[in-house]
């Protein structure tokens, strides 16, 4: 009998930030990621090293030691090309645990864009670029190829799931959203609308917020949650049902959820409770596709993410300065692309990471919600002007360097 | 006897700029001059006055009182200020006002001249211990300061000011309708007195080296035209709309870029209208910028706007000219009324401005002549005349207390 299981699937991304890049840095210095002050939340080394500390580290060396003692735990990781860059650069020995962790065979690589970018809306030949080339630095880096496709913030929609499809991913994950599922469980596997051979893994987010969101929370009714009464809420919400998709961000253990909240040691003691139970399992994200049929079929015309209560866009392209500045960088796609000037290439594509828009969000602000505003910047204004100075600049590479695309504003 | 509030290199605004450059013409036409300032600090290049400092405050702890927003809580008189506390302009004023009456005593002046409401109540003060006149300068109104209708305290100040004032020096014809229309007062005590600009000092060695703004500069040499407005980011400058004219004059013609240095409250608004517009690449945003950042922003300006809704004079107008810009300027600008060879409009006609900065923009010999001619008409006001018709309004305002 095949027996029910969880999904479990972290996501592990750093942007490279842009520094306070000025309207006089601008034709001059082409440094946009290299913050000069090292204490700040712009410098991304001292950032990356920061969370290297608090959660890749403890975190991984927590999964090690999971799958050592138990032989069923299962999980699928998401880890963008830019994370793996600086990880490359600033803490070689947490690229070289993520190895061990996949060198086990039961740690799945999850395909995405490497830049972590929104290019799926705006460019569709940029878009397979940033696809082929996360797939083959996983090939380089793990030695695996990926067989299943998320896309930035868990962004979604009717025609991503034709093109995961086209393209030949088996499975695709996205937000478990009430609107959507109306009266059915996100705890199935289902198939995308239109498609024949791909699967869809919908979020469970009450229980994976549970987690991510809610779990140091002091003033959630249910604080502090204990790992048994978690494992009864997973245990009841499975019953007669065949998977639990509880998707979240790595950097819930130990970044959003400090390691003083008690995440690590709740989290180790739910997967041997989720285990004593002998027809729970886990499953990696293809796993789950092999074991399950769909039971139905999803349509989500429109896209929806993971973010928000809204679970959209608009915290990437809401308001007209995110929309501008999408706008810029992608209307330079062609002149950038004929230069061959790789250095160009990976800092125009660097520029496309979805943070750089979601820092100039304004919408919390709207809504008096200014601490929802996570931000390494003085405010979207501020975020807004740097972004704009350093796009003047590429285009002042190109036009210097390679005479196209003549300047503009 | 000089009540001011700032002067270079610790001043926020113009106002410290005029003053400076007036004592200096002064001084040199002969005058003693004692100029209190709120704060403790050097000045480096003031040898020709002397300065008694009326708190131990320094100019960064004086900035932070915001001397020119007027929205920032006023509604103490000075009797209910309490004068220690010295992070209140209130407190600060008191003491400044305790300082000038100690002062005043020993001094004796002949003349007391007090610029703007900062120092009016202490120049009241100093009239009523002496027998020296009251000179008031009025280089902005809370009128001008607010851009509609201000804090009812700073206009009581200014009212009881000009009342008492044996004379009054408006910086511009406007600021003088402003004072007669406002505050009902006769228009015969009411001098205009332009303020000038003092070329020596921009002829300190500066040479523009074409590398401050290397992007403008790049764009120049593609056939771009830079327009520029060095300024705070405030509703008396009406930069909203000169955004809107900037996105109309876009839609016509292609080739402009806006250079908008400075910063105040209203950045993130015209950052905000800009990319509503479709217009945020062309606008580029500097910050607050000095020294050589600031110059190089006339310089690599080919045409200069002053938008303001309310500008008593507008100095940045002549240094614009100075730094060879063709200048658009608001007929609700004092400096408009000396200046001829200029694009003038109303503050609210964007279609005007557009067609204007089109104009030059698209007219190599158009933009050449205003460039020129300007230059021209700015070398002739100097501080030098300055001086002269604040002797004469000194002597009169004597006489006036005499009789």
């Amino acid at each position: 009998m095949t027996k029910r299981g969880i999904v479990l699937y972290l996501h592990a991304h750093q942007p490279f930030r842009v520094r306070k890049y000025s309207v006089f840095d601008t034709a001059v210095n082409h440094d946009y990621f290299d913050e000069p002050d090292y204490n700040t939340e712009r410098n991304n080394e001292q950032v990356f090293k920061k969370v290297a500390n608090k959660s890749y580290r403890p975190m991984n060396a927590m999964l090690e030691k999971l799958l050592a003692v138990h032989p069923e735990f299962k999980i699928s990781l998401s880890i963008t090309g830019v994370f793996i860059e600086q990880a490359e650069k600033w803490a070689p020995d947490v690229m070289e645990s993520f190895k061990r962790l996949v060198a086990t065979g039961r740690v799945e690589i999850v395909a995405e864009t490497y830049y972590h970018s929104l290019a799926f809306f705006y460019s569709r030949t940029e878009f397979e670029h940033q696809v082929e080339a996360h797939k083959a630095k996983i090939r380089e880096v793990f030695g695996v190829e990926t067989n299943v496709f998320r896309n930035t913030e868990l962004s979604y929609n009717d025609e991503m799931a034709k093109w995961a499809e086209g393209y030949g991913f088996k499975g695709i994950l996205a937000e478990g959203w009430d609107p959507i599922l109306q009266w059915r469980s996100p705890n199935f596997m289902y198939r995308p609308a239109g498609t024949k051979n791909i699967s869809l893994m919908m979020k469970n987010y009450r229980l994976s917020d549970d987690i991510a969101f809610r779990f140091g929370d002091k003033a959630w009714p249910q604080w502090p949650l204990s790992s048994d009464t978690y494992n009864d809420w997973v245990n009841d919400s499975i019953t007669d049902k065949s998977i639990v998709n509880l998707f979240m961000d790595y950097e819930t253990f130990g970044e959003h959820q400090w390691a003083d909240t008690g995440i690590f040691e709740f989290y180790a003691a739910f997967i041997g409770k989720w285990l004593e139970n002998p027809v729970n399992t886990f499953y990696t994200v293809s796993g789950a596709v092999d074991a399950f049929k769909p039971i139905g079929e999803i349509s989500m015309p429109d896209t929806v993410t993971w973010a928000d209560t809204e679970r959209d866009l608009t915290a990437w392209t809401g308001n007209s300065m995110q929309r501008e500045s999408l706008r810029y960088v992608y209307s330079m796609e062609n002149d950038i692309m004929r230069t061959n000037d790789l250095e160009l290439i990976s800092d125009w594509r660097k520029l496309q990471t979805s943070d750089h828009f979601y820092y100039m969000c304004t919408k919390w602000f709207n809504d008096g919600d200014v601490h929802a505003y996570f931000s390494p910047y003085k405010s979207p204004y501020d975020a807004f002007l740097y972004y704009i100075n350093a796009i003047r600049d590429l285009r002042w590479r190109l036009h210097n360097k390679h005479h196209t695309g003549g300047l503009n504003g | 006897m000089m009540l001011g509030w700032e002067l270079p290199p610790h001043n926020s605004g113009g106002l410290g700029v005029a003053c400076y450059y007036m004592s200096k013409a002064l001084a040199l036409q002969g005058a003693n001059i004692d100029f209190v300032v709120p704060y403790d600090a050097v000045h480096p290049t003031v040898d020709f006055m002397k300065i008694h400092s009326a708190t131990r405050l320094t100019p960064l702890e004086r900035y932070g009182l915001g001397a020119y927003d007027s929205d920032k809580v006023l509604d103490k008189p000075l009797s209910k200020a309490d004068i220690n506390d010295l992070k209140d302009m209130r407190g600060v004023q008191k003491r400044y006002v305790k300082y000038v009456e100690k002062l005043v005593k020993k001094l004796n002046p002949d003349v007391i001249h007090a610029h703007d409401w900062l120092t009016i109540e202490a120049g009241m003060r100093a009239k009523e211990l002496t027998d020296a006149p009251l000179v008031i300068h009025v280089h902005a109104t809370e009128f001008d300061r607010s851009g509609g209708t201000g804090n009812p305290l700073i206009h009581e100040i200014e009212y009881q000011g000009l009342m008492m004032a044996d004379r009054i020096i408006a910086v511009s014809q406007i600021t003088k309708n402003i004072i007669m229309q406002k505050y009902n007062i006769p228009g015969d005590k009411i001098e205009v007195v332009h303020n000038a600009i003092d070329v020596e000092s921009l002829n300190d060695g500066y040479q523009y080296d074409n590398c401050t703004y290397k992007y403008l500069e790049a764009l120049k040499s593609e056939g771009y035209t830079v327009v520029v407005t060095i300024t705070r980011f405030t509703i008396q400058k009406g930069l909203t709309f000169f955004v809107k004219a900037a996105a109309k004059a876009c839609e016509k013609y292609d080739k402009l870029v806006f250079l908008l240095a400075g910063d105040g409250e209203q950045r993130d608004e015209l950052i905000d209208l800009a990319a509503d517009l479709g217009i945020a690449d062309k606008i580029f945003f500097t910050g607050f910028v000095r020294g050589k950042q600031w110059r190089d922003a006339y310089s690599v300006g080919d045409i200069f706007v002053m938008s303001s809704v309310s500008e008593p004079f507008g100095l940045t107008a002549l240094e614009a000219a100075h730094h060879g810009n063709a200048l658009i300027l608001t007929n609700q600008s004092g400096v408009s009324e000396v200046l001829q060879s200029v694009f003038k409009y109303d503050y609210w006609d964007e279609n005007m401005l557009a067609d204007q900065i089109i104009g030059i923009a698209t007219s190599d010999s158009l933009k050449e002549s205003m460039q020129q001619d300007v230059k021209r008409e700015y070398n002739r006001i100097s501080w030098n005349d300055v001086a002269k018709k604040c002797f004469h309004i000194y002597e009169s305002a004597r006489q006036k207390v005499l009789s």
